[in-house]
């Protein structure tokens, strides 16, 4: 009995034991909840929202792009794509046999679709096509009952209505690719999201961009989108406008229609460019939307080299359109006058090396500004004998040759003036004299570029101020000092004589290519330089005519010339790949300066 | 309340009457409130739809009303003469599921009632309890505390607990483990036997490690390092602490936790569902949930330690303790305290058969309370 007491005692005091530990255990459990939702309550909430929100950047519109007229000449069109979303659609596969009914699809689009399809989640949009037509979209649109789970989404694409013809000025926009450091801006990471690739596109890439908007969701554990919680709409790309003119553009385009060149034309008193085509071109759309390798081989592999810039990137031998800048500085230093005058027998020697002047006849007494009309070479070898390569390479700087014109679009090459001592340096050898002699007709180691020449004799044209190119439209009524040159009026007024008599004087290179409008006229030089070497053995046997030359070994024709002859307003440089002949060019310059001047006599002048 | 006078009367059988009116009104009304707001939860879990979860939440609990009901109104004298017969006809069901089951169609935990999925492991939790009462009752305290008077009752556990383990269910055979293990205690068995058996577990640690399955290992790891594997087993208790943590003092509102109507939250309507009421009405919310908990629990002792039998004492605090340990197991697993090993929150998660089960205990407690003057023997 008295065990029986103890048995019943025990279980009373162990009991009570074993309820004040389950007390105990309880209150653990509110320790910890205040631990989880009251010291840690911040921790856990960022780590919620960060669950729960999704944040999407919003694209802004890409900036629209202008010539100085206020035409569009890059714009952001309406781009319909089709998506399909697989949880829309009772059966996929019938879907997409439906589809391919209306649009046919390649094996690898379809491969893709189908890929894409199986790594995303069944409310996850999945792109079938791109950039569809009117018609194709009146089509889908019509079979809409047909097509379960198709969704046509409408985004904003670049279009460039010119196509071609601004190629190499306005560049086009393509992918981010992986050397783009995404951490400037956020909408670099978009996919999608399309990048000024060359040209203006890319030079004011920044500016074009825009600023991104944001857009919060509530997404659930799976990533669908519940509902949207916060959408701040982002700025629109800034909008540029070109110096350039349409009109002018398009007509240095057609110009060189065929031929492999390129047209800078700008004006010379602000530098504004008016027309900067390279020829052959592109189509800029077809790589804002995705080029094939097709288009991509053949635009690598054509002999005439569509995606070379021969505007800024292409180097050629200024050949005889040099010879205003030798002129100037002979005139400088006193080497001529205006009166000086040279015998041109259609050869000098020096040493036992023989010069032969571009006719073989010879030109007789020639003074500088005959010289120029004529394009004599012997006068400006002579010339450059006198005076030694350094004092041409002082003038050819001063006249913007040899550094980049740094006018902003990409791979620009600066060109080359030889020195003395550049040559000491780079081969360690003297500097000789028959090299001096060759550099009087712009050939040997000189190398310019087109918006170099431009330059050039924009800076003559204007007097002899050191005007920029740019593509920028510049306020009318603001008036920009330039740097006055180091050249003298009397120097500048005997090559412009020399360059008018060119073209408008009988017996000029380019007298074929003048024109009168209204009495105004242009004034320029023509240049023709050799692409081959000339043999003594082939002078001697009678040197082949150009047209019977293959298209690579023709010589390449260049010119330079501005308008109006007697008050210069338009400056510009064209070249002819194997164009055979400086007149060729001029007559392309002639035209372009025309038709300047023709637009001028307009109710809206270039301005 | 106490009537003295009635100590004495051995063969006394108490009327209808008498019955309902001892059944304890206040233990009854905790148990609703603590329905109530597992129905409002199931409401949420399914973003304000009394479908698919709430309604037959609320049938199940009526029916587990009524077995509560039906349990308060049994004679003690009857649980105790049955003890056994119930212990061995559960016994019977676990084999017959585990076995025929295994042999069969595969791990199946249940027998189909047609209305529910019945499962014998849930029933052995009281069954157990009864069965140990009336051991413990019928022998001495001198055969308590000796080795022969532990061997049966250690066998009756070991059996159940084996059988589910095979299922394999670990959290059901812990609890039956810890639920006796509390029972041997309170009745007096010796400390140092304890502590031998737990050394003796600590030692025996590896070699059960390999007997473990490998989701059960994860689970283990995982609850030792959740951020081991954050996608995987990890995220489940990852995503509850960030549910519970971001809810605050004051939760984000009914129908309103992001993390469980975003589905961030898995088994929100069954082993989660004290993380989603924690996110929704915060640490106030789920202090009342656990005072609610306590206030049965208390009240429960209560009746255990006013029965003037022991085996009425010992059954009601078996069934407590079971109780007790489905609450902090599922609490503190959700907290991040223990690995997730798929217990509910009784009363408040979704599951028809833990709320039969756990409403059949608050019965016989109940029916403890009102037997607790019916003087019973040893047999």
């Amino acid at each position: 009995m008295n065990r029986d007491t103890d048995k019943g005692k025990i279980l009373i005091a162990r009991s009570l034991f074993l309820g004040a530990v389950q007390l105990f255990l309880l209150f653990l459990l509110v320790f910890r909840l205040y631990y989880l939702q009251v010291y840690q309550a911040d921790k856990y909430k960022t780590l919620a929202d960060e669950n729960r929100i999704s944040t999407r950047l919003l694209v802004p519109p890409r900036g629209i792009i202008y010539d100085r007229h206020e035409n569009m000449l890059a714009e952001n069109r309406q781009n319909f794509q089709v998506l399909i979303v697989a949880e829309q659609t009772p059966n996929i596969d019938k879907t997409l046999e439906a589809f391919k009914k209306i649009m046919p699809l390649t094996e690898d689009e379809e491969k893709k679709i189908r890929k894409d399809l199986k790594r995303n989640r069944g409310f996850v949009p999945i792109k079938i096509k791109d950039n569809l037509r009117w018609e194709d979209l009146t089509k889908i649109m019509l079979n809409m009952p047909y097509l379960p789970g198709i969704v046509i989404d409408e985004g904003l694409s670049r279009y460039y209505p010119f196509d071609n013809i601004f190629a190499h000025v306005i560049g086009y926009v393509a992918a981010v690719s992986g050397d783009v450091d995404t951490k400037k801006d956020p909408l670099l990471e978009v996919p999608g999201f399309k990048v000024g690739k060359s040209g203006v596109e890319k030079m004011f890439d920044k500016d074009l961009r825009g600023i991104a908007g944001n857009q919060k969701l509530e997404v659930n554990a799976i990533g669908r989108v519940m509902k949207e919680i916060e959408s701040v709409e982002g700025i629109s790309g800034k909008r540029i406008d070109l110096s350039l003119d349409l009109r002018l553009q398009k007509e240095a385009y057609d110009l060189l229609g065929e031929e492999s060149g390129a047209i800078v034309m700008m004006k010379v008193d602000t530098g504004e460019i008016l027309s900067f085509a390279s020829a052959p071109a592109f189509d800029p759309n077809l790589f804002s939307s995705g080029l094939t390798s097709q288009d991509w081989i053949e635009l690598r592999d054509n002999e005439k080299k569509p995606l070379l810039n021969k505007a800024v990137s292409g180097q050629y031998s200024p050949g005889s359109t040099f010879k205003m800048l030798v002129g100037l500085t002979a005139l400088k230093h006193g080497v001529s006058t205006r009166k000086t005058k040279s015998f041109c027998s259609g050869k000098m020697t020096l040493g036992n090396h023989t010069f032969h002047c571009w006719k073989d006849a010879g030109h007789g007494y020639v003074d500088m500004e005959q010289a120029l009309q004529h394009s004599c070479d012997i006068y400006f070898y002579e010339a450059a004998q006198k005076l030694g390569v350094d004092k041409i390479a002082e003038t050819a700087k001063e006249f913007g040759l040899g550094f980049r014109t740094n006018v902003g679009i990409e791979n620009e090459k600066s060109g080359f003036i030889p020195t003395t001592e550049w040559k000491m340096k780079r081969f360690g050898e003297q500097w000789q004299q028959g090299e001096s002699i060759i550099s009087g007709i712009g050939q040997g180691y000189i190398l310019t570029t087109p918006i170099q020449l431009a330059t050039m004799i924009s800076r003559i044209a204007n007097g002899g101020y050191e005007v920029k190119p740019t593509f920028e439209k510049l306020d009318k009524n603001s008036k920009i000092e330039f740097r006055k040159l180091d050249v003298s009026q009397y120097g500048l007024d005997i090559v412009k004589k020399g360059m008018y008599d060119v073209i408008n004087t009988q017996g000029g290179t380019a007298y074929s290519a003048r024109f009168d409008f209204n009495g105004k006229k242009m004034a320029g030089k023509t240049g023709t330089t050799q692409v081959r070497r000339i043999s003594m053995k082939e002078r001697q046997s009678g040197v082949l005519k150009q047209e019977d030359l293959p298209w690579k070994y023709r010589n390449h024709a260049l010119f330079v010339g501005y308008a109006p002859h007697d008050n210069p307003k338009y400056g510009v440089a064209v070249l002819i790949e194997h164009g055979k002949s400086g007149t060729a060019a001029a007559y392309l310059g002639g035209k372009i300066l025309r038709k300047a001047l023709e637009l001028d006599a307009t109710d809206q002048p270039i301005d | 309340m106490y009537k003295s006078y009635e100590t004495s009367f051995r063969g006394h059988r108490l009327s209808f009457g008498e019955k309902f009116w001892g059944i304890s009104f206040s233990y009854v009304l905790l148990i609703c409130i603590l329905a109530s707001v597992g129905i409002v939860m199931l409401y949420s879990a399914a973003n304000g739809n009394w479908h698919p979860w709430a309604l037959a939440q609320l049938i199940r609990f009526g029916l587990g009303f009524g077995a509560m009901l039906v349990m308060a109104f049994v004679d003690i004298r009857i649980f105790l003469r049955f003890s056994y017969w119930i212990y061995f006809i559960v016994l019977g069901l676990l084999f017959i599921v585990e076995v025929a089951g295994y042999v069969g169609m595969g791990a199946q935990r249940w027998i189909n009632l047609g209305f529910m999925k019945l499962q014998p492991s849930e029933l052995m939790k009281i069954a157990l309890v009864m069965a140990l009462a009336k051991y413990f009752n019928s022998i001495t305290l001198q055969r308590i505390e000796s080795i022969k008077g532990i061997i049966l009752p250690l066998a009756m556990v070991l059996m159940p607990v084996g059988l589910v383990l095979m299922q394999p269910d670990l959290g059901t055979a812990l609890m039956l483990l810890f639920t006796a293990g509390a029972m041997f205690f309170a009745v007096g068995v010796q400390l140092w036997k304890f502590g031998l058996v737990i050394t003796g577990m600590i030692v025996s640690l590896p070699i059960a490690w390999q007997f473990l399955h490998t989701y059960q290992k994860n689970r283990v790891l995982t609850f030792l390092d959740p951020e081991r594997d954050p996608l995987g087993t990890g995220y489940h208790i990852i995503q509850s602490k960030i549910a519970l943590g971001s809810g605050g003092v004051f939760g984000k509102g009914f129908l309103n936790g992001t993390q469980s109507h975003l589905n961030f939250l898995p088994e929100k309507h069954t082993d989660f569902i004290f993380t989603m009421l924690s996110e929704e009405f915060g640490l106030i919310g789920a202090i009342f949930v656990i005072f609610i908990n306590f206030l049965i629990i208390a009240y429960s002792y209560v009746f255990a330690l006013r029965s003037t039998s022991y085996y009425g004492k010992l059954l009601a605090i078996g069934l407590t303790t079971s109780y007790f340990l489905y609450v902090i197991i599922n609490i503190a697993m959700v907290l991040g305290l223990l690995p997730v090993v798929g217990v509910p929150l009784p009363l408040i998660s979704y599951g028809g058969t833990v709320i039969l089960s756990v409403m059949t205990g608050f019965g016989i407690i109940l029916a403890v309370n009102t037997n607790r003057n019916i003087n019973i023997g040893k047999d």
